[in-house]
């Protein structure tokens, strides 16, 4: 790519500024790289034609007004976001053929805000996953090592970027999903506040959980991101009223929680590396105090239930009569429904509707639905009694790094433990960052940044600061080849 | 030998509620329509999409509440009801299980002699209609039109303290009254906008404990809430005699054949797997919504007919008719104030008003008679110029032609005979042709004093004077 694959959306815009690169330039080498590294499945779809004509707009804008906001940015959709008139498939056979008759809010702010959509990536199948193993077109590569996970349900925005397809992208994060596949392919990612970030036409897992946020190379280019896709909607009830993140940080020291239960859970090289991140915020001013995190061993079992639960409901409009995969000469109205749905979905996602419908049934919905409410309300009171103490929280993001594909199969509960540090600021809806923080055998790291209700100010903050004296965010993959384990 | 049964019945009535747009997005809500054209992406469930509460649903619900003097719910809650049907979109209803919008609250009814009845109310909630299956339109394929999905219905559920089918349909009369006189339904009940289920069982008088009830879906009409309980408490009780028992089960009523019957396929115990809908938030009524409301409220059925009662001194059938019908309060209304006198007005508006509103089908809001007129045409009969007959002949004159009373009079050649000498030349006339039932008269047979009326206003083809007329008989037939 003109300006180097791997440059950051804020060399991007000087080079656009500058007219050294024009927006189009970008846009055709992302998908010559989308195309030549076809063999990491990172994208579900490309929209070459759409690229283009908004890149050749996006060029005639710099010409007219100089450079502003995201003009000319080339960037790829998780494709869970609705854009009108292209595949939306969630990596799903339900929704195979399913092109999108409307724009997801942040869609149509990313279109505004100038950016060039140039496609969407793969995932999980309906979000659901830490992998990107169980979409309908295959696994998702991980670009520093082809025989393993790019993690998920992000998977691929975290490819995409982190092998220099595009310098961003969207993703979606329920439990983790976009800190997770960010940590495990050396790349940033946020999960904003609950609310920060419309949720309409993002098509939805669990909607007490699910926020969109940006996917990066910096922490500075997220919040750039993040400008463009948050705010009040007035499609989304769940949508906040809140002011705007800032456009700059103010640095300033900070005390930052060490919570010993997610510490204390870490294996030797993990414990190694994340020790070395902590005196490392340390040494940026920082002060450090331990804080205590009660609950945080029932966060998994909680958020299993309800996302489950919300998922299960959330699932029932595929049901085969007005849109996505329908079953061939039904028999009746209940052979439609039966044969649509065992066809449309994949393993994963009936494991998913098949509990969350066990635990909301008459009998049952006291003992786990309710209970997993209790807890959660418990684990978010947890962090709001560390921050009355601490502004943000330092955590790990996974137990490992990237684990090997098909390694988790066997039994879907030890991926669900893959999701141990990450699920708790997500049932506490609380803002999360993950940046690039060591490397294990050659593998990315990350560490987790958990700040109060809308505090992503200061987290970016914590994250560009951490950036600008340390540069694990710089290596990246060498360009890999089709292998023969890449099916 | 023989039982004496109680029938047991409560009813939940579905109100479509009068917004423009549908209760979670913002298509239009409008009866007709090319199938799926009044429908948008969140009406049909399309992936991503999310609903928003049309607020004055909500403003709609609280006026109820109060009206009822039910409790509001401060803060509002949606759950989900999960089912799978082809006209419901999300695979779910948004409705309202654990905080309904209004709790309790209560009911008079008119017992129809006089009395009244109070029906306490469980509660009364939000949720969303669903769509239509068409299974006529093509061969072998279903068709599914949401342009109904999304309307804004409040479930109105009664205690089961109605205790006759006579009773649950002046329940349903009562209600309907109300949310009209609130103005937050046009209460069309051949639109649907108003459908009630009914639960009914029977014990035997004098025990407390209820019997297995049976529930009637979807009855469209005061009539037919009143014959479909009638047939099914029959039902029960044939049952229950004869040996068997009552199945607790779905019905329908078919108002064809007069009977309820078992609705298609096994009834199975449905779990509905109901929770908090994640996607709407709580949404809080505020004091000054409760204000606003309250400030709004306008007169209710049951206070507007003590006022009937005690200004106008009209019975008790007046007051509860005209009650019953805001549009048609407002138009007796209209009537008594060009100064006639308010009994008589009720009368014509109960009447002939009443009578062509029913011929026509029309609505009380769409009376082509002027209030005006038809005050002018009373005020004409209190001076005498006209008879009640010549009245009635020429409300039809001006229903069917429109303009203006008095010129009808005049055109019309019916304004009353009231010369006196005429009249008394009439009645001497009347007399001769018949002297034998003037002297049976005088011998004591009085009655016939209506014979010769009768006779004069034949000979004045309806034009005289009635009350003159009855004078000059009595002088002539005693003075002479």
């Amino acid at each position: 790519m003109a300006g180097g694959a791997f440059a950051t959306l804020s060399e991007l815009r000087a080079e656009l500024a500058a007219r050294r690169v024009g927006a189009v330039e970008l846009a055709q080498a992302c998908l010559d790289r989308i195309a030549a590294q076809a063999h990491l499945n990172a994208f579900v779809s490309t929209c070459p034609e759409r690229a283009l004509a908004r890149a050749e707009a996006a060029d005639r804008r710099i010409a007219k007004e100089g450079q502003t906001a995201l003009v000319g940015l080339p960037f790829a959709h998780k494709d869970i976001f609705c854009v009108q008139g292209l595949p939306t498939t969630c990596a799903s056979n339900m929704l195979a053929d399913f092109v999108a008759p409307y724009d997801a809010t942040v869609a149509a702010r990313m279109d505004a805000a100038g950016a060039v959509l140039v496609g969407k990536t793969n995932m999980d199948e309906f979000a659901m996953g830490s992998s990107s193993e169980t979409g309908h077109l295959g696994s998702v590569r991980n670009p520093w090592d082809t025989g393993r996970v790019a993690g998920g349900s992000s998977g691929g925005s975290a490819a995409a970027v982190a092998a220099g397809l595009v310098p961003a992208a969207t993703g979606t994060d329920t439990g983790g999903s976009i800190r997770q596949p960010a940590a495990f392919c050396g790349v940033s990612g946020l999960k904003p506040t609950y609310g920060r970030v419309s949720r309409y036409g993002m098509i939805a897992f669990a909607s007490s959980l699910d926020q969109g946020g940006p996917m990066a190379r910096t922490a500075e280019d997220l919040r750039l991101l993040l400008a463009c896709m948050e705010g009040r909607d007035p499609r989304d009830s769940t949508s906040a009223d809140v002011p705007p993140t800032a456009a700059e940080a103010t640095p300033r020291p900070l005390r930052i929680g060490i919570p010993g239960e997610y510490w204390d859970a870490l294996g030797t090289d993990m414990g190694t590396a994340l020790d070395a991140a902590r005196r490392g915020i340390e040494g940026l001013g920082h002060n450090l105090a331990a804080v205590s995190l009660p609950h945080t061993r029932a966060a998994v079992a909680a958020y299993y239930v309800i996302s489950s639960a919300e998922a299960s409901t959330n699932l029932s409009r595929y049901d085969g009569v007005r849109y996505g995969h329908r079953a061939s000469a039904p028999k009746d109205l209940e052979d439609l429904y039966r044969r649509s749905r065992s066809e449309g979905f994949g393993d994963e996602v009936k494991r998913r509707i098949l509990t969350g419908a066990y635990t909301l049934s008459v009998g049952y919905y006291d003992a786990y639905y309710q209970k997993a409410q209790r807890v959660r309300r418990l684990i978010r009171q947890d962090f709001l009694d560390a921050f009355a103490s601490v502004d943000a929280i330092l955590a790990p993001v996974t137990p490992t790094p990237a684990f090997e594909l098909d390694a988790m199969q066997a039994d879907p509960t030890d991926m669900y433990r893959q999701d141990a540090f990450t699920v708790p600021a997500s049932l506490a809806g609380l803002p999360a960052l993950s940046v690039p923080c060591g490397q294990i055998g050659g593998l990315p790291v990350g560490m987790q940044l958990i700040g109060p209700h809308f505090a992503e100010d200061r987290l970016l903050a914590l994250g560009e600061a951490w950036q600008r004296e340390t540069d694990w965010h710089m290596p990246h993959p060498r360009d890999s080849r089709a292998g023969p384990e890449a099916t | 030998m023989s039982t004496e049964w109680e029938s047991v019945i409560g009813l939940e009535v579905h109100v479509q509620l009068a917004t423009e747009s549908k209760i979670f997005s913002d298509a239009p809500v409008a009866a007709g329509g090319d199938p799926n054209s009044r429908a948008c992406g969140v009406d049909l469930g399309l992936p991503g999409v999310l609903p928003v509460l049309n607020e004055s649903a909500l403003g709609m619900a609280v006026t109820f509440g109060l009206a009822v003097d039910g409790k509001i719910a401060r803060e509002c809650r949606f759950d989900r009801k999960n089912y799978f049907y082809p006209d419901l979109p999300k695979g779910y209803q948004i409705s309202q299980l654990a905080e309904p919008v209004v709790s309790g609250g209560h009911l008079d009814i008119d017992l129809g002699d006089g009395r009244s009845r109070r029906i306490h109310l469980t509660r009364a909630h939000l949720e969303e209609d669903a769509g239509k299956s068409v299974h006529d339109a093509y061969a072998g394929l279903s068709g599914i039109d949401l342009n109904r999905a999304g309307t804004p219905l409040l479930e109105v559920v009664s205690e089961p303290e109605l205790r006759s089918p006579h009773e649950a349909a002046q329940y349903f009369r009562a209600l309907h009254s109300l949310v009209r006189a609130l103005g937050i339904s046009d209460g069309n009940l051949n639109e649907g906008s108003m459908r009630c289920d009914a639960n009914v069982s029977i014990r035997p008088k004098g025990r407390k404990e209820l019997g297995e009830r049976t529930e009637i879906k979807n009855i469209n009409s005061f009539r037919f809430v009143e014959r479909a309980l009638a047939f099914e408490i029959e039902r029960q009780i044939g049952a229950v005699e004869a040996g068997g028992e009552v199945v607790r089960e779905t019905r329908l009523y078919d108002a064809e054949r007069d009977e309820t019957r078992p609705m298609r396929g096994k009834e199975t115990s449905e779990d509905y797997r109901y929770f908090p809908d994640p996607d709407l938030l709580p949404v809080v009524v505020t004091d000054a919504m409760l204000e606003q409301a309250r400030a709004r409220l306008p007169e209710l059925p049951a206070a507007k007919r003590e006022r009937y009662a005690r200004d106008f001194a009209l019975d008790d059938y007046a007051c509860a008719r005209l009650t019953g019908d805001p549009d048609l309060a407002r138009y007796f209304e209209a009537v008594t104030a060009t100064g006639v006198e308010p009994r008589q007005a009720a009368n014509w508006v109960l009447g002939e008003v009443s009578a062509a509103l029913n011929r026509d089908e029309r609505d009380a809001d769409d009376i082509p008679v002027p209030a005006e007129e038809l005050g002018t045409l009373i005020a004409r009969i209190d001076e005498g110029v006209i008879s009640s007959t010549a009245a009635r002949t020429l409300l039809a004159t001006l229903w069917r032609e429109g303009g203006d009373a008095d010129a009808h009079i005049a055109d019309s050649g019916l304004a009353q005979l009231n010369d006196d000498d005429e009249l008394r030349r009439l009645a001497q006339e009347a007399l001769q042709h018949h002297p034998d039932q003037a002297d049976q008269y005088r011998a004591g047979k009085t009655k016939l004093l209506g014979f010769f009326v009768g006779q004069v206003m034949k000979a004045s083809q309806g034009k005289a004077n009635p009350r003159q007329v009855n004078e000059l008989l009595r002088e002539l037939l005693t003075g002479v």
